[in-house]
């Protein structure tokens, strides 16, 4: 037997392989990245990095209805990207099995907030299949092809945090072949004119209409008999927390949680005393179970805020919670910028300017923390320069501090070039910095358009941000090494003193890309008179040792940023 | 078997929890193990949590249930402990990070002996190992994580033969002679304890 430890992403990416897709797109996102990641190294298989989560769900479609098996993986917030092509794809429908991953972060763990992406597929009107384990994620994605095909929709699989960055014991099997079937012109189903559309939503009704009879008798959606005191309704990984909490009560597992099984839960209520609904996320299961006019027990007693664990639950439903408390008062370690991280050198730079900074989605949102303290806002990719350039508007010359947006260079590809043409073309007086590391660095280091390279490794057009930002309008686009501290501080309180709009690029690569470091730094303790200058740059090589700087010689890349900054030339 | 590993972002948890998780598979048992990834790693606090056993349910362990808490630094050994069940057993390294807000003199430090106290307020027979120090005199302090698990071999059951398959299996070719040595380095670590 040919059993692997698999994560869910790694499990999911077997599956679409196993399955025969043939095309997979996606952005990277934690906690979904590495799905393309481990897709991208299996043969035959079309992988790519697309420009964001949209691109990548179309890219997808248009496989699909050229009869490829496509797959379109992405967090949860990357689906609120992607919705609009989601709800066409719904009533098109497909050729080839079309698959959407959305890996959902319940806790936080690396996310802006904990939505439920079940609920796309209610309002999509798409199925949505939600797999408890590696093995799970596997089957059920090669499941989703299957069902894509067979009631011609897009099937999207939910996975959390804890599923996607879990792993668990996998049995492999074999690629099925599954040659693309071709393009055929089809355009009362795939042109959404007004008067094709609604017809397409009557066969979308029905479609999903006999996907209800399926989620009724599939197996996947199953009772576990058990003590008759307690019934169980669950998906996803709290199937596994509820049995270490409840091992003998009744279960009703549902590997398909829309459409919903109401006839199977009116049967499974009808065994039990009394009904319980555990779930991780919001009120998806709970909701349908009390349309039903189930009496149940569900996000009454459980937490509505953060993730489930078995711990969660024995507090919640049962009395028999001791465990021991975790100690108090201890000091946080909260993630922080890297030694020799390129953002360090502009936030510096952007320290005590009295500015209204508009931040965005990567490791640069780590600039919100002391010493820096140089955000305002972080909303969603690409928010940075809208969110700046609507505080313009409003504020006018009433408020004399610079708007600033600071993205990252991915995210810019991703969704901010959109922003910088509105302030070229609605004019306003925003100064937006891109912080171009040359890679996707909170994901991991996934290439990007401006990176000369694709996913799987082929050297491709690169995009240079000040040229897109000339293009998009702006006249005004500098360049600066964010190493050199303070010529980098300097042209940025000079261009704050001119009127907008504006673009700095801010560009040295990832501390984390460079192989070579160079020597670790050295602080002249006779020099150093203890004005912590350098601690402003808030690096975790640097401490304060008794009234002297110290530089922590394992941390240490050599960057020099603080020997730049030090005023007596004390560190060399 | 529960086993909770922490330390900081950068120490090798990650790569020490899939040797121990792949031990495990090795052995015909069934795994889990859960992990966090993204931001929480950049020189955050890292966690990881492996259960084995002949059936696996959660992927979590409870707090109170760990047979064995792994920290590879003091701070984050006090942070987790609570995981212990009563007859668990802390192995530790007492080497020291400190959080960037102590570095820059935003948040009060917290000295040794009160981390010691802490500790043995909450276990009776911690077990410290010198992994950062043991892995910088064999010339790479990377190798602290294989160290580590060179002494917690002791407190498992399966035969060094199959950590050194398993080390084989996922570490590079070019470190694989400083993650043997590590490994046996620490396993003498205990021995002469």
């Amino acid at each position: 037997m040919n059993r692997k430890l698999l994560s869910g992403d790694e499990a999911v990416a077997r599956g679409a392989w196993e399955a025969g897709c043939q095309v997979a797109a996606a952005y990277p996102g934690t906690p979904s990245t590495e799905i393309l990641e481990t897709l991208a190294r299996y043969p035959d298989v079309y992988c790519e990095w697309s420009v964001n989560e949209k691109v990548a769900l179309e890219v997808a479609l248009g496989a699909a209805l050229c009869g490829a098996r496509a797959l379109a993986a992405m967090k949860h917030v990357g689906l609120n990207v992607a919705a609009d092509p989601l709800f066409s794809a719904a009533y098109i429908g497909t050729r080839g099995g079309l698959v959407i991953v959305s890996a959902d972060d319940p806790g936080l763990h690396s996310s802006q907030n904990e939505q439920d992406n079940r609920f796309y597929a209610l309002a999509a009107k798409i199925p949505v299949l939600c797999p408890s384990d590696s093995q799970e994620a596997k089957d059920l994605t090669r499941l989703a092809f299957d069902i894509s095909e067979e009631f011609d929709i897009p099937v999207l699989i939910r996975l959390t945090t804890r599923i996607a960055h879990g792993s668990s014991l996998v049995e492999l099997g074999e690629r099925q072949s599954k040659p693309v079937t071709g393009y055929e012109k089809l355009i009362a189903k795939t042109v959404l004119l007004p008067a094709f559309a609604k017809v397409r939503h009557f066969d979308l009704e029905q479609r999903i209409g006999r996907l209800k009879a399926y989620a009724e008798t599939t197996p996947w959606n199953r009772i576990e008999p058990g003590d008759s005191e307690l019934g169980i309704i669950c998906d996803g990984v709290a199937y596994h927390y509820a049995r270490e909490v409840f091992p003998n009560a009744s279960y009703l597992k549902l590997g398909m949680v829309f459409p919903f099984p109401t006839e199977l839960v009116r049967r499974f209520a009808a065994t039990v005393s009394r009904l319980v609904v555990i779930e991780d996320g919001d009120q998806f299961i709970e909701l349908q179970v009390r349309a039903l006019g189930l009496q149940v027990t569900g996000k009454d007693r459980l937490p509505r805020v953060g993730e489930l664990s078995p711990a969660v639950i024995r507090q919640a439903l049962t009395k028999t919670n001791q465990r021991p408390e975790p100690e108090p008062d201890l000091p946080s370690r909260p993630p922080a910028l890297c030694p020799g991280c390129p953002h360090t050198g502009i936030f510096y730079a952007l320290q005590k300017q009295n500015v209204i900074i508009g931040g965005d989605i990567g490791c640069y949102t780590l600039g919100t923390l002391p010493p820096h303290n140089a955000m305002d806002t972080c909303i969603d990719m690409g928010a940075s320069i809208t969110f700046a350039h609507g505080a313009d508007k409003a504020l006018g010359t009433a408020d004399p501090r610079p708007r600033i947006a600071v993205i990252g260079d991915s995210t810019f590809f991703h969704s901010g070039i959109t922003g910088l043409v509105n302030v070229a073309y609605n004019q306003s007086n925003v100064i937006v910095i891109i912080t171009d590391n040359r890679t996707t660095g909170m994901t991991g280091h996934q290439p990007h358009p401006g990176t000369g390279q694709t996913l799987m490794g082929k050297r491709t057009v690169e995009l240079l941000p000040e040229q897109l930002a000339c293009a998009c309008g702006i006249k005004n686009v500098v360049t600066v090494d964010p190493y050199r501290v303070s010529e980098t501080r300097k042209i940025v309180k000079e261009l704050l003193s001119r009127p907008g709009p504006a673009v700095i690029v801010s560009r040295r690569p990832c501390a984390l890309l460079v192989r070579e470091k160079a020597r670790p730094k050295v602080i002249d303790a006779e020099k150093c008179t203890g004005c912590k200058t350098c601690l402003r740059l808030g690096c975790p090589a640097l401490r304060m040792e008794g009234n002297r700087a110290q530089v922590i010689d394992t941390l240490c890349v050599g960057c020099g940023m603080c020997a730049d900054l030090c005023p007596r030339e004390a560190i060399s | 078997m529960n086993i909770l590993v922490c330390g900081v972002g950068g120490q090798g948890v990650l790569l020490f929890s899939d040797l121990l998780a792949n031990l495990a598979l090795s052995a015909g048992l069934d795994v889990k193990k859960s992990e966090v990834h993204g931001m929480s790693q950049r020189g955050g606090s890292v966690t990881t949590h492996i259960r084995y056993g002949p059936k696996i349910y959660s992927p979590l362990i409870e707090e109170g249930t760990a047979d064995l808490v792994v920290a590879f630094e003091k701070l984050e050994a006090v942070r987790f402990v609570h995981f212990l069940a009563e007859s668990g057993r802390l192995v530790f390294d007492p080497y020291r990070i400190e959080p960037l807000p102590v570095q820059l003199g935003l948040v009060e430090p917290i000295d040794d002996q009160r981390l010691d106290e802490l500790i043995e307020s909450r276990t009776p027979n911690p077990v410290a190992v010198l992994a950062f120090e043991t892995a910088r005199r064999l010339g790479n302090p990377r190798v602290q994580n294989v160290v580590m698990l060179g002494a917690v071999s002791k407190f498992l059951e399966f035969p060094t033969e199959s950590y050194k398959a398993v080390i084989r299996t996922l570490v590079k070719a070019e470190f694989l002679e400083i993650n043997l040595a590590a490994f046996a380095a620490g396993q003498s670590l205990l021995n002469r304890l």
